[in-house]
């Protein structure tokens, strides 16, 4: 069965006709080409496929295209400046060191935003909690931990 | 004059389009007319194949084939080969069952390939794989390997009834035994090397077509090392000419030894891209990376050390029994054997070391190189014995490693290695400094009183990288070469682009090799741009495994840029009218020795493509060198790790309070991503030691570990910040002094966290992983027995 959908996606409208079953994550990479959001699990454990609906962290590989109908969709590719200038936790990450294959990278620092947005000033325990849906191989959670603790003091240094 | 480059934490190059979503993996690249392929995989761990039904499949909707085994033969498709022969004790070479990339007549794992669907779009594929019927006769399965050589057990392939491989040795038995005869004391340890499952983060994927105009192929492909996948593909199993393939390994999401390998799913859609006359794509699911990616360690191991009254150790006598899986995956043989026993001296003069290794089929999916690859197996013996023989002579963990120091270099081991240099000593003394022993005891005190139980563990590793050289490797079974190719292309503005043969899923080289070259050039890094990853750009490669990249890669690079700066000589020589024997050469900057008179490197280049001053009757034009390099020796890092962990005496919960780790690189390109290889290791070995096991069902044969929330892989907050520091012996024999850092972490932590947990809970032995469950129980037994 075909569904009609709409949303925002990076600040642009856009609308599409998909089997009803599509995934939000699939919209996104298969309809949109908006490649930067990964699938690494498909059951919603390891956090590479993370967007923003309506400014919330969340896995778009355990919804439905549908059930974003009428969102405000932000991706990995709509979170630096027009311009191309890093926003400040995607700089962090790159000052700290904090990726490194880059899968996880775009669903940890979707996640990373919107954590240090509710939680501006959180400890080094509660930054390795908020990743308890977040998985990476590489970097040993060190650097990624610190990128946060750094990219978070300049979000609130920004604002 | 700059400053220099080497050493320097320079920023990644490759971040920002990592950051910004901008990578380009192998799922991200889609072909025009694409179609997607789904793997109708064995539900059995041990079946024969009665029939197989496609019709339904093929009459489903957006269907394009469904081929089988049978198909494939039909095609005289070959088996996936494996690159390494080992000899076994009986003069036989290993049995090398065919390994058909889809099943034909039986199935050895769950997971294994029967079929492939390849439809319109992945949702109708996957729909489709349902309806392809597969008649199976289950047979019994086994999948522990001590089991599977027992009689009665049932055999997986017919040239190997007793389900061996090999038996393989190494040392001088009759010295060990002699040795062990006349001991003061034998510490003797009966231990099981946990089962591990890779999981990259990027599933593997792989995307082919094939060109009719061209009569050619192109394969998109999750990859270490393109280069050795194109050979394997092509002289090996589907019979192609190699000019004819291209393989590109784009962006790489992690690999960790579980992307070396030539897999079936390559050949699959290789070979299917032509049949259609379409790409053809297949990406893994989770679920399928967990049974079906080549898995890594599972060894169960009897390990005894023969020592004199004063602890010095005086032979050291192993064996084991290693899990292959149900076939023979790309590099599975050595990692028991080439990579494992000649690690068992680690940083001791063990004076004869004998190691008797039993390789085993099995009803579960392939083992093959995993993060450390028989370094990590082989230190683990090597340093819970030592931790336990220090405890039996009731000797200081540290001193008992000091008493059997290798202390003077180059050092012959009895397990046929040569180490070129090294200072364990120093390791050592700075870890003990970093993780404040001497105030242990009264941590432990502390931790006490709050019903914790503290203990400190040590691991003083040797790993061995950049196997070589070729003609060695050659000796001892590996039907490859063990080289690194690059090659330099200065451009006329004087910008340069590297080409090279490793390849990067991870590690930073696009950052670490330009910083070399650089370096040497004396330019500005944004100057400097290293490609990798594609046949059809780079001359040749051998790719990334066992920490090779810098030492052999970075090498070859080193090489072609000497060939650069002599030609450059050359054309300085003439441009400055001196003799080329009086040109001076450093950092970008050629001078007449003795005078003022100098070029830069951007005025030789531009004089090479703008021949017009120029020695045209001696010297080509253009600037553009390459080289092959095949290293003399191994590389030795090495390193001592000091882990201290807090055991909750109610519920078993084992936490990493602090770790240590003190490493020998030799020189060091860039300590940022040297610290970044050091905390990913650490956290796979600690992952090793308390959390990640794969378990098979025992009778069934089942995965019982087949998603991220029955295998855990470390999350945040299962491990600590790291405390890390680095001492420096170069290596000997390369230009560069490097050694390599990409697995010592996971080579080293293991023992480090179980020789501090079985110091904690005052026990022999524990095995891995030590969950909450486990340590609760080994509690609870020593409660009964006090």
């Amino acid at each position: 069965m075909a569904v009609k959908i709409s949303m925002k996606v990076n600040g642009k409208p856009v609308s599409a006709e998909v089997e009803a079953r599509t995934l939000l994550v699939t919209f996104i990479r298969e309809h949109l080409r908006l490649t930067g959001t990964h699938v690494g699990c498909d059951t919603a454990q390891c956090g590479a496929c993370t967007v923003h609906m309506n400014g919330k962290a969340v896995k778009s590989c355990s919804m439905l295209a549908m059930q974003a109908e009428g969102a405000d969709i932000l991706t990995i590719e709509g979170v630096a400046k027009a311009d191309g200038a890093l926003h400040p936790m995607q700089a962090a990450f790159k000052e700290h060191h904090g990726l490194q294959c880059g899968f996880c990278t775009p669903g940890m620092v979707m996640n990373a935003i919107d954590f240090a947005a509710k939680h501006p000033g959180a400890s080094e325990q509660e930054v390795r909690e908020s990743l308890e849906g977040n998985l990476c191989r590489c970097t040993g959670y060190h650097n990624i931990v610190k990128a946060i603790m750094a990219g978070s003091k300049a979000m609130a240094a920004a604002k | 004059m700059a400053t220099s480059l080497i050493g320097a934490r320079v920023a990644r190059k490759e971040d920002y389009r990592f950051l910004t979503g901008a990578g380009q993996y192998t799922d991200d690249v889609a072909l025009p007319g694409q179609t997607y392929a789904v793997f109708v995989r064995s539900p059995h761990a041990h079946a024969k194949i009665k029939s197989i039904k496609k019709d339904k499949a093929l009459a489903a909707r957006g269907v394009l084939a469904v081929y089988t085994g049978d198909d494939l033969a039909a095609a005289k498709v070959g088996g996936l080969p494996c690159g390494w022969l080992i000899t076994g004790t009986d003069g036989q070479p290993m049995k090398e069952p065919p390994h058909p990339p889809l099943a034909q007549g039986k199935v050895r794992y769950v997971g294994d390939h029967v079929a492939v669907v390849i439809a319109e779009s992945q949702s109708a594929a996957r729909d489709a794989a349902e309806l392809v019927q597969v008649d199976y006769e289950a047979l019994p399965a086994v999948v522990n390997a001590s089991k599977a050589t027992q009689k009665g057990a049932p055999a997986l392939h017919d040239i190997a009834p007793d389900n061996k491989c090999y038996t393989w040795a190494l040392g001088d038995k009759a010295a060990v035994d002699a040795a062990f005869a006349k001991a003061a004391h034998v510490t003797k340890l009966d231990f099981v090397n946990n089962r591990l499952i890779p999981n990259a983060i990027e599933p593997r994927a792989a995307n082919a077509t094939y060109s009719r105009a061209e009569d050619s192929y192109t394969l998109y492909v999750a990859s270490q090392n393109p280069h050795v996948e194109r050979l394997l593909m092509t002289a090996f199993v589907l019979g192609l000419p190699e000019h004819k393939v291209r393989v590109v390994a784009p962006d790489v999401g992690g690999g960790f030894g579980s992307k070396i390998y030539l897999y079936a799913e390559d050949v699959v859609v290789t070979w299917a891209s032509r049949q259609l006359g379409r790409p053809v794509k297949w990406t893994a699911e989770r679920s399928e990376s967990f049974v079906s990616d080549a898995h890594g360690r599972d060894h169960h191991t009897v390990a005894e050390m023969a020592m004199d009254k004063d602890g010095k150790f005086l032979a050291m006598r192993v064996r084991t029994t290693a899990n292959l899986g149900a076939y023979l995956s790309t590099f599975a043989s050595c990692i028991p054997t080439i990579l494992y026993a000649t690690l068992l001296a680690g940083q001791y003069t063990t004076p004869v070391i004998y190691c008797e290794v039993t390789a085993v089929f099995t009803n579960t999916a392939p083992v093959d190189a995993y993060r450390g690859a028989g370094r990590p197996e082989a230190t683990y013996v090597v340093e819970r014995l030592v931790e336990t023989a220090a405890r039996d002579m009731k000797l200081d963990p540290a001193e008992i490693r000091r008493r059997n120091f290798i202390k003077t270099f180059p050092y012959q081991t009895p397990v046929a290695l040569m180490y070129d240099t090294g200072n364990y000593d120093a390791t050592l003394d700075a870890v003990m400094k970093m993780a404040d022993v001497t105030g242990f005891a009264r941590r432990k005190e502390e931790a006490a009183k709050r019903g914790k139980l503290r203990g400190l563990g040590y691991c003083c590793y040797i790993e061995a990288c950049g196997i070589a050289p070729s003609n060695i490797a050659g000796a001892l079974g590996a039907r490859a070469g063990l080289f690194e190719a690059g090659e330099i292309r200065v451009h006329p503005t004087g910008s340069v682009t590297v080409f090279t043969g490793s390849h990067a899923h991870g590690q930073g080289h696009e950052t670490t090799f330009a910083q070399v070259v650089a370096d040497k050039l004396g330019l500005p890094i944004e100057s400097v741009d290293v490609v990798h990853g594609d046949t059809s750009k780079i001359l040749f490669g051998m790719g990334t495994y066992g920490s090779r990249s810098i030492a052999v890669g970075g090498t070859a690079i080193v090489k072609a840029l000497d060939k650069i700066i002599a030609k450059g000589k050359k054309i300085a020589a003439h441009l400055m009218e001196a003799a080329e024997t009086d040109i001076e050469y450093d950092k970008g900057v050629f001078k007449v020795a003795g005078t003022d008179k100098q070029k830069m490197f951007g005025e030789i280049a531009f004089a090479a493509y703008v021949p017009h001053n120029y020695p045209l009757d001696k010297l080509e034009p253009g600037l553009n060198e390459n080289a092959f390099y095949d290293p003399t020796n191994f590389t030795f890092p090495a390193g001592s790790y000091v882990c201290e962990v807090e055991i909750d005496r109610d519920t078993g919960v084992t936490k990493v309070v602090n770790f240590s780790a003190v490493d020998d690189f030799g020189k060091i390109i860039n300590p940022m991503i040297v610290e970044g290889q050091v905390h990913g290791g650490l956290t796979q070995g600690i992952g090793q030691a308390l959390t990640e096991n794969c378990r098979y069902d025992p009778e069934s044969g089942q995965l019982l570990t087949g998603s991220f929330t029955d295998y855990c892989v470390p999350r945040a907050d299962d491990v600590p910040s790291y405390r890390l520091d680095t001492r420096e012996t170069p290596c000997t024999h390369n230009p560069l002094g490097v050694k390599g850092c990409g697995e010592a972490g996971a080579i080293g932590a293991p023992a480090a966290v179980m020789n501090a947990i079985t110091d904690a809970l005052g026990i022999r032995d524990l095995p891995m992983p030590a969950t909450a469950e486990t340590v609760w129980k080994a509690i609870q037994a020593n409660k009964k027995a006090a």
